[in-house]
Formats: structure tokens, sequence, C-alpha cells
């Protein structure tokens, strides 16, 4: 399962990260951000070609020794990162993608609360509840 | 550089090249031999074969050959490569060795010559026995030799020279020492290297051949090594493509040796070797994925090979080591022409290196113990990657425990003098100069700010700081504020240690502000700390600061402290997220002049303790306001900010009329803190910070409440609050009225009368009232030219006058009264215009007690449709009426006139006058419709008084005939036809009409007739000299007689009329159709009149 999940604003500022306790967060934090860089390539690319067929799923942004890093644009340029183990080899590219429609799902039902702002960090419990099923068990 | 125990060995780096070695070259001495070893050595480009020479003399002596063994059977390998292999083939044993050796064929003394040539050739095998080195014999010659087979001396004398030296004759070659030396150079070393393409052949054969006697248990060292020794050769050989395959089965069998604590050095070292060369290979192949996948193998297969843990520093040593030179070969590729992706580039590998020195320097920082003098084992090793204290064993458990001890202490404490850091900074800065290029900008500040820590632990902070300071902003503006606050967290302890009490303070300032995240007692903390600083006293120091760092940074900062020098400091505080927000606005977006302008600036503190000031100010866009903007404190009673509340100061000033029209905007606000040391935070413009408009673009989608916009403001949503930064003065609103009063359409050519009213309901008198009035500036530029506005009603205004008449001063206005204009415009083009009636005047007023002069004005406009009163149309017809195309000379014909009103309102034609040219009436009596005619010349005028209403037809007839012409059936002028109109009713109740003659004679009376006609349904009393009354509908007349005296025009007397219950209506209108000269004729001669009435 993941060690790392964030939604991060259009704008490019983090609205939800949530990490594994165990191993620093602020590493993480640093994870998500410079994964943006290819984020935003690929939205470039893809905005090329052809804006309404684009894949929301982005695939592994990039390997690190310890990390694979996942991508997800919404379709209001919202992004979802999640971030996985390298030595967890039981996710397999369907796994990851079920986890983003998850999560994916989850938001937009965050987006439907009148109370929520949009852009605002995402508080919902609901949502918390449900990224922490996705999370690594930590015993 | 330190750390070189990991360094590749430059024979493994380099590409290998085939050894050829040239003796018997005197390069010192002999021109002629250096020219040939020029010609071998300079300029080696990529299109001569890969050979690299070297000029040895003819007796030296190669590398001796171990005596060949003929069986493995008894022996056990003691490591895997020995260090000095790769160099003895690559530069000590050659692949040939050339002789060169001065004869002609036709030497006198060839037989002695023949003789010490052998010789020489001898020795040189003498001392490569046992090796399988070529050995080839260049004759320098001086003469060009003839073409093969022509010279029988030569074949012969080559022949019998072979023999002696025992050669082939491929092996023995000449050099005549002519013009074409570089060709016969470059004949002569393709020659050579497939000499050098042979002996590698040969060695590769000689190595494959030991196979055979190898056995899996004890020989499994040697597989490795004959593996990377036929590799090697094929390199030599430049036959890539197999020596990638021998490298790549060299590198599964490393992989199979058994591993143990003792030679898990020697494993890695060995496959790091093996990896090298293989991704090196594929990059030149052009196949850099498979280098990459390669080099993931590599590592996934070595990360958990750690080894010793006492000595885990080696292994992440080594894996940085891995990561550089591949990110360096990657590297090299690219500059070759291999495209790299933002996913997939160098700087990826440099990073990890740097990642892996990192746990390299923490690992290192763990294990060591004090220092512990010990006598390291010097010299060189036998095998690479093994330790100096056991060379050659290969056994599980190390031969001496307590000599691995000591080596491994030994290892330790040489560990700890490598200069981590600057290992670490120079990776680091590689993989920044990657990510630049590849569009990875979040990944380069990321690794900035490793740098920028690094050289924090190095202790240097200036460096650090610089680089911290550079990413800060990127942070910022992307709104990672955790990661900002790591970075702060950073910078606050260098500027600690420093001293360095302007950053200092910066750092705190953002630290405690809303986009930290320290936790609440470390801002307390903070800010007790700043509080220190703003006394000029030292701060506690940062914790994890190293301790003797911090005792130094505390003695700086008491050196600061004492040191009387510059304790103001500014700070602009727009670009950070200060805990003290501030946001200033005008209330309204404009203010007129009689109002005092009100200003309000909001100051909120975000830091957990109150914090008070000394002074706020506001600068504004003009400094003479400033003065009213700024609150001190007084003594004692400091303002105070409390945490989480907002503070709202408010400024009232009074503007200067000359800014009236101007903008006033607020170009700063500065606070001021501090005692004993100040801080000046300043804002531009009118506050706000890095993060203010973000949060308030949020507030505004936000459902909730808002509470801006109003005075009324209290303790609303702070980022609700919008910033208004500037403000209008405009001018006071007019308490005049001004009233516009005329009948459109107005009728083209006509003199159109508007009348304006102004009234005043100013308390006060309004001076100097000027109107500007006419066509509004701004429109179609030729409208200009078709329209004319005058005030006198009694011309018919002409090209002269303007279009629009500026500044008609209308006096003084006391409260309550009124005045009254009429302004006449004609246009001689039909369409809409506007015209702008502006009226301008000043007025004392005063505001909070100052008194101020205020110009005020008022605009009025009205568009004013312009269209043709009526059409003209004329045809001839005969007398019967019927239409004619031409007249007959002398036969009257009729000339009908249509007149076609399109005005919407009555028209009425006062006369009409046709004016021929050559053509002659013929009916001298004026017509039933003319009351009057002038039958004086050729002109026949009519005094109409008919009332044309919408869509009505006037028609004149006239009778004409065509006189004798010189030029029958020409086309003949017939003259101008000139209608007098006026709109009916225009000029209200009363209507005066004269009927004077057309002429008068001197001495003879004129009577004059003026009909003054009641138009109205009301008794009119009139004063015209005397006072009458006249009934509604009811004409009264006026005869006067007037008796001319002289001859020519002569002005007529004037006509005034006045009303005196209606003082609006004056002989002004009336004068415009009354006519002021006529024309008086000389005393009577009869012949004339009889001329006349003949022609």
């Amino acid at each position: 399962m993941a060690v790392c999940i964030s939604v991060i604003a259009k704008e490019n500022y983090p609205l939800y990260i949530r990490s594994v306790p165990t191993q620093s967060e602020l590493k993480f934090h640093y994870t998500v951000h410079t994964s943006l860089d290819v984020v935003e390539e690929k939205i470039s690319a893809a905005g090329k070609a052809m804006a309404d067929q684009r894949e929301l799923y982005l695939g592994l942004l990039y390997p690190t020794e310890d990390y694979k890093v996942y991508g997800y644009v919404t379709n209001s340029k919202v992004k979802f990162v999640i971030v996985v183990d390298s030595s967890n080899t039981s996710l397999r590219d369907n796994e990851i993608r079920s986890m983003f429609r998850k999560l994916h799902n989850s938001f937009t039902d965050v987006m439907c609360n009148p109370f929520y702002n949009p852009g605002d960090p995402v508080q919902s419990k609901a949502f918390d509840s449900m990224v922490s099923g996705m999370m690594v068990q930590v015993s | 550089m330190a750390g070189s125990q990991w360094e590749l060995p430059p024979e493994l780096c380099c590409r290998p090249m085939a050894s050829v070695a040239l003796t018997g070259l005197d390069v010192t001495y002999n021109a002629v031999h250096r020219a040939i070893w020029d010609a071998f050595s300079a300029n080696r480009r990529a299109d001569r074969v890969p050979i690299s020479f070297k000029v040895l003399p003819g007796d030296h002596e190669y590398p001796k050959c171990r005596t060949k063994r003929t069986s493995y059977e008894w022996y056990i390998p003691k490591g895997i490569l020995k260090t000095g292999w790769m160099n003895k083939h690559l530069n000590l044993v050659p692949a040939l060795v050339v002789l060169f050796y001065e004869l002609d064929w036709d030497d006198p003394q060839w037989k002695e010559k023949q003789s010490e040539c052998a010789t020489k050739v001898e020795i040189v095998r003498t001392s490569l026995q046992g090796r399988n080195t070529k050995v080839a014999v260049v004759l320098i010659q001086k003469k060009t030799p003839l073409p093969p087979g022509e010279d029988l001396v030569a074949s012969e004398r080559a022949s019998s020279l072979c023999n002696s030296c025992d050669l082939s004759g491929k092996s023995l070659f000449v050099l005549p020492h002519t013009d074409h030396l570089v060709g016969y150079i470059i004949r002569l070393e393709n020659a050579f290297y497939e000499h050098a393409q042979t002996y590698y052949y040969t060695e590769i054969r000689r190595v494959k051949s030991h196979k055979e006697f190898l056995n899996k248990t004890t020989h499994q060292l040697l597989f490795v090594r004959h593996q990377f020794k036929i590799a090697f050769f094929s390199e030599l050989k430049q036959d890539t493509q197999n020596a990638l395959k021998y490298y790549r089965t060299a590198y599964s069998l490393v992989h199979e040796l058994r591993a143990h604590e003792t030679n898990m050095l020697e494993i890695k070292t060995m496959a790091g070797f093996i990896n090298y060369k293989i991704c090196r290979l594929c990059f030149q192949h052009n196949t850099p994925l498979d280098a990459i996948a390669q080099f993931r193998k590599h590592i996934d297969l070595c990360k958990k090979k750690i080894g010793s843990a006492e000595l885990a520093f080696e292994h992440t040593a080594w894996m940085s080591k891995q990561f550089q030179s591949f990110g360096e070969l990657f590297d090299e590729a690219i500059k070759l022409g291999l495209t790299a992706i933002q996913t997939q580039n160098p700087g990826f590998y440099y990073q990890q290196a740097a990642c892996y020195s990192q746990d390299r320097k923490l690992t290192a920082g763990g294990v060591c113990p004090a220092p512990d003098p010990l006598d390291t084992p010097t010299g060189a090793l036998d095998f690479y990657g093994q330790r100096p204290w056991r060379q050659g064993h290969q056994s599980i458990d190390p031969p001496d425990p307590e000599k691995e001890r000591t080596g491994i202490l030994a290892l330790q404490v040489k560990e700890r003098d490598v200069p981590h850091s600057e290992l670490i900074i120079a990776l680091l800065s590689n993989a920044v100069a990657q990510f630049k290029k590849y569009k990875c900008p979040r990944m380069k500040s990321h690794l900035m700010v490793q740098m920028g820590e690094e050289y924090y632990h190095a202790q240097d902070y200036t460096k650090a700081l610089k680089l911290l300071d550079y990413v800060m902003c990127d942070y910022r503006t992307e709104r990672w504020w955790g990661l900002l606050t790591a970075i702060l967290t950073t910078a606050v302890r260098c500027a600690y240690l420093m001293a360095n009490v302007k950053d200092y303070m910066t750092y705190c300032l953002e630290l405690l502000g809303r986009a930290s995240t320290l936790k609440e007692e470390q801002k307390s903390r903070i800010q007790k700390n700043l509080f220190k600083v703003l006394k000029n006293e030292v701060p506690d120091p940062e914790p994890e600061c190293d301790p003797r760092g911090a005792s130094a940074g505390a003695a700086l900062w008491k050196d600061r402290v004492s040191l009387s020098g510059s304790n103001q400091f500014s700070m602009e505080v727009q670009d950070y997220v200060p805990f003290i927000q501030c946001k200033a606005r005008f209330l309204a977006p404009s203010f007129h002049v009689d109002q005092p302008i009100r200003l309000q600036v909001f100051l909120r503190a975000d830091c957990p303790h109150p914090i008070s000031f000394n002074k706020l100010s506001v600068s504004l866009s003009n400094p003479g306001y400033n003065q009213w903007c700024v609150v001190e404190s007084s003594g004692q009673d400091n303002m105070c900010l409390s945490p989480g509340k907002t503070s709202c100061f408010s400024f009232n000033f009074v503007a200067k009329t000359q800014d009236v029209g101007k903008k006033v905007e607020i170009t700063g606000v500065e606070l001021m803190l501090g005692s004993g040391r100040w801080l000046f935070l300043s804002w531009r413009g009118a506050g706000g910070d890095a993060a203010s408009a973000q949060e308030a673009l949020q507030a505004s989608r936000s459902s909730r409440p808002r509470g801006y916009g109003s005075e009324a403001w209290q303790e609303g949503d702070w980022n609700s609050l919008t910033i208004q930064h500037s403000t209008m003065i405009i001018s006071r609103v007019p308490k005049i009225s001004v009233q516009l009063s005329h009948q459109p359409p107005a009728l083209n050519n006509e003199m159109y009368c508007i009348t304006l009213t102004v009234q005043s309901q100013e308390e006060g008198v309004a001076r100097d009232v000027r109107l500007t009035a006419g066509l509004k500036p701004g429109q179609d530029a030729n409208l200009s030219l078709a329209t004319h506005v005058t005030l006198d009603s009694t011309q018919v205004c002409d090209e002269g006058d303007p279009a629009l008449l500026p500044d008609i001063p209308l006096g003084d206005l006391n409260p309550g009264h009124k005045v009254e204009r009429c302004v006449y415009v004609r246009c001689v083009s039909t369409g809409p215009r506007v015209f702008l009636f502006h009226v301008a005047y000043s007025i004392n007023t005063s505001v909070d007690g100052q008194d101020i002069n205020c110009n005020c004005h008022k605009d009025e406009t009205a568009t004013i449709e312009t269209v043709e009163p009526f059409e003209v149309s004329a045809k001839f017809v005969s007398t019967k009426f019927e239409p004619l195309d031409r007249v007959v000379v002398d036969i009257p014909f009729v000339l009908m006139t249509d007149l076609l009103s399109s005005s919407p309102w009555p028209l009425l034609l006062q006369s009409s006058c046709l004016q021929l040219d050559t053509m002659k009436t013929c009916t001298p009596q004026p017509q039933s419709q003319l009351q009057q005619a002038d039958t004086s010349l050729n002109a026949v005028c009519s005094s109409l008084q008919v009332v044309l209403q919408t869509g009505e037809c006037a028609s004149e007839c006239f009778c004409l005939q065509c006189p004798h012409s010189a030029d029958v059936s020409a086309a003949v002028a017939t003259g101008q036809y000139v209608i007098s109109w006026r709109r009916r009713g225009k000029r209200g109740s009363i209507q005066a009409v004269y009927k004077l003659p057309s002429f008068g004679r001197v001495r003879e009376p004129l009577p004059v007739r003026y009909h003054i006609e009641n138009r109205t349904a009301l008794v009119q009393e009139v004063e015209m000299a005397v006072r009458l009354h006249i009934l509604p509908g009811a004409e009264q007349q006026m005869l006067y007689n007037y008796y001319p005296l002289m001859a020519g025009y002569q002005s007529l007397p004037q006509l005034n009329i006045s009303l005196p219950r209606c003082p609006t209506a004056n002989t002004h209108t009336l004068r415009r159709f009354l006519p002021q000269r006529i024309f008086v004729k000389p005393q009577g001669r009869q012949l004339d009149e009889a001329s006349i009435a003949a022609a």
C-alpha cells in the first residue's frame, strides 16, 4: 500500500498530505513537491495533443531508489500523488489505478460538500479515513 | 580529491587501444627520426586506427612472462584481478615491437648492416621471451623505392634480410624518407594494426585455452578473471561486441562467487569494474536503455551486500561512487549526442550518489571511535578490492582477528578525515546542473536546499544562507509552508551562528508568521528571542545547533551587542509572510474635495505573545498628506497588538484643491518596533504579503458572510478585508441646475435656438460662472466644420463662427437666482450631433474647519438631429402644362417649382425669388400667389405667406420666355431660385411682418407697414412706442412713413417691440426677420422706368 498520499491544488500548493508516521514527513513533502515537475511536464505535453481524451492517470512519474511516485490529474487540474515503497512489488499498475479512482471519488465527495471552499485544505473525516485505508498499516 | 580509494582506476576508464612499441628511433638527436615519430604521434584523430604508440629503446626490458602453468590442479587463486594487469597490457606489454633501422638496398656495407639489424631483432626477441608479441622491421631509406618487381637487388636483399632476422616477409617494411612521409606512415600503421589484431586474437585464444583445466570448486575466482581478461583483450582488439558479451558473462560469474565478510569488498569492487565496462560499452553502442537496465540490475544485486557493519560507510561510499560514475558515463554519452529526458537524466544518478554520500557521512559519524594511532599498512595492493593486512587471503574467517580489528579501526580513523560535505556538495551541484537542463525546477530547488544544509553542516553559513535564500521564495510562491518552515529553521540557525542580526530577524519574522508550521511553544521561544534582539540583547541559541558552534555564535552576538553601530534595520516585508499583517484602505474609491479623506490601517499579529510598537506611519503619493497619517506612542503607553486580534487605525485629512482630478495612492506603510534596536517593517503599497492575495481569493470564494466594503467593519474576517490602495479626489458636487430648452430636430441651415437656464441652489455666491457651449469635442471632425455656434441672433452665422464657444462669462450667481442664455446653432449638414453645455464656477466652502475654494462644474449634453426642411424640384411645361424637355426661342413656357416639406414643424415660406440669367419673364404682373413682385431686371420675386405642414407641397409657376441667342440649341441657364423660409410658430406669441417696397427713392415718401400678429390664444400686451393690446389671432398694423434723403443702402430705423408680461421674449428674435437696410434710388428719371418696361 501507499506510504504517502497527497492532493495538490491546481496552483500546486498542497491541499492534503498524509504519510506513514514511521518516516520523515518532510522527506515525503519534498518527494511530492519534486514530482510536480514531471506532472507539469506531462500535463503540458498531453495538453498539446488532445485535451478531451487525456487520461487522468499519469502513471509512474519517476523512480527513486526507495520509492515509486505515481501521479493523477483531475479535469480541474487537481493533482493526486501516491508514493509507494519500491520494494512493494505486489502493487501493479492496475492496483495503483484503482487507488487513484477511489481517491478521486472521495475527493469529489469532498468537493460536493457545500461548506467546503475549493482551494482550502481538505479536512474531511471521510476522506481521511478512506486515505488511511489505502496507507501502509503500521503495526 | 579525498576518497580516492573509491575512484575507479584510470586504466579501467580509458578506451583500450592496441599498444605498439617503436624502437630504434632517436627522437632527441635525429631529425629524421623525430619527424617519423611526430607523424605517428601527432593528429591522432578518429579516422586513424586506434593504436597507442610508444618509443622505447632497443634494449628495453619488457615485463617478464611467468612460466606457463601446465596444470591448475594445486593452484589456489589469491584474488580476482591483479591491480597491475590492465596497466600491463595497456602500456607495458606491446602487441607489436617495431624496429626502425636505416638501411638502403644499395648500401655499400650491406652485409655488416644486415647482421647488425639481425642482432637488434634478436635483442628485442630475447626481452620478449615467452610472449607472443610480434616483431617487425622498418627500413628507413633515403631513396624512393622502385615499383615492386623492378628492383631485383632489392627483392633479393629483402629476402636475405628476412632470413637473417627470422622474419616473415609481411613483417619487413620500407619507409622512404621523402616528401610523402605522412602517407607512408598511415599505410605503415594500418599494417601494424593488423599485426596487433592478430596478437590480441592469439592472446584471447590462449586465455580461453586455460578454461578446460579449471574446476568450479577451487577456481571460481579464475572464471571471473579469465572472462574479464578475454573481454579486455577483445576491447584492445576493438571487438566491442564480443567484449560486451564476455564482460556480461564475467558479471554474472562475479555474482556467483561465494560472498562473505572478508571478500565482500573484493567482489563489489570487481562487480563495479565490470559493470562500469558494460555500461560504457552499451552507451558506446548507442543502447542507453541496456546501460540503464544493467546499472539497475547491478544496484539491485549489490544494494544489500553491505558487508561488515563496522565498515558500513565503505558500502555507502562504494554505492555513491557507482551512481556517480554511471552519471558521468551518461553525461558523457549525452555530450556525444544522446538525448536524455526529464525522468531519465544523469541528474538522478548524481542525486542518488549525493544521497549515499550523506548516508556515508552519517554512518561514518556513527562508528568513528577515538583516534587510534596505527601503522596503517602501506604499499599497493596486489589484487583489487582486498584488505592491505591480509592480501591474497580467500578463506571465510580473517586469519588474525587482532589484526583485523586494528585494520578496521585504522579504516575508520581514515574515514573521519574524509571531507564528506565537500563530496556531497560537488555531487549535488552536478545534479543541480542536470536538473536545470531537464526542466525540473522543483527538483533543482530541493537539491539546492540539500546543498545549503550541507554547507550548514560544513559550517560555511554564508554559502548556506545564499542558497537557502535563493530557493525560499520558490517555496513561498508555491505555498508549500511545511517545506518553507523547514528551510527557515535551518536558515535561522545559520543566521544565529553568524550573528547576522538582520537575517536573524527576517527569518524569525517569517517563522512567527501564519505560514510557519512550527508548534506554538517553538514560536513562543522564537518570539522571546526576537524580543531580546529588539532590546539589543543576546538571543538564546537555536536548539539543534552543535554546542561548540553555539558558543561561538553567542560570542559573536556579544560583540555585536557591544558594538555601537547602526541599530536600525528596515525590512521590506511585502515578499515574506511576516507575523504582523497589514492592510490599508481608503474608505471609498473616490472622495469629493469638500469631504475629508478617510483612511484606515489594519494591523494583525499572528505571533503567540502581544507585541508593542512605537510608530505607525503611512506614506502617500503626495507627501504633503503624510503628516496626517502618523500615529506615535507617547512615552510609556506603547501601542500593542494582541495575538490574533485586528487593530484598526483611522486617519482623516483634507485634500488640497489642486489635487482635484488626481489620484492619491498609499505608497507604503511603515511600522517601527523595538527598544534599543529598532526594526522598521515596511510594506510597499497598501500592505499585504506573499500569501495575502491567495487568502483574499479564497475568502471571496467562500460562502461565509463578508464584512468588507462597509465602514462598520468591526472584527470580521481578516481575509475578506480588501485593500483599497488609492482614491480619486474629485471635484465638489455642483449645486446648480442647468436646463436646456429647444425644439428638436434642428433644420438644416436654420439658426437653431437653444435656451439654457442656470439656477443656483448653492448656499453661497457662485462666483465667476462661465459657460462653454457648442459641439461636444471628440466627434467626427467634419461635424465641427459643419456646425457654427453663436450668441448673436441678429446675424446668420457663417464659417467664421466656431463649433464651440468657450468660457462665456455669466457673472456671479447669488443663491437661488438664475440666469438664462440663448445659444444659436447653425448646422449645415444633416445627422445627429452632441452638444455640450458646461457651466463652471467657483465657490468658497469649509471642510473640517478648513476654508477651501472649490471649483465646480456641471455638464449637460443634448443630442440634436438635423434634418432637411424641404425638397425643391423644378420642371418645364408648355403653357398648356405639357411637359417639355426643350424650350423654343420666343415661345413662352412655364417653369413650375415644387416645394415638398419634410420638416416635422410647419414651415413658413417667406419669399421666393427666381433670379434669371438669360431668360425673360413674360408676366410683368405678379401671379396670384404673389403679393408683391419686383419686376425690375431679371428677377421674379414673390413674398409668400404660405405655411407648409409636414408632407405638404407648395408650387409656383413662372411664365418664361427664352430670348434670341446666337447659339441656338445650346443649353441655356435658367437662373437661381431663392427661397426665404423659417419655421413657423417658433417665435412664440408675437409675429411681426413688415411690408415695405423693394426700394425707395430720394425725396419720395417711403411707406413701411409692420403687421404685428398675435398668434397665441391670449390677449398680448405689446409695447412699441405705445402700449397696445392685441387680441388672439388679431393683427395690428403700424404704418411708418419714411422720407429717404440719401441714395444707396440705408439702414432702416429699428422696430422695438417688447412684451412686458413676458420678459424673456425680446426683440432679438424678431430682428432676425426684419429688414435692416433698404436701397434708395437716386431721384427719379422717367426714362428709367420706360427702359425697364421696354426690356
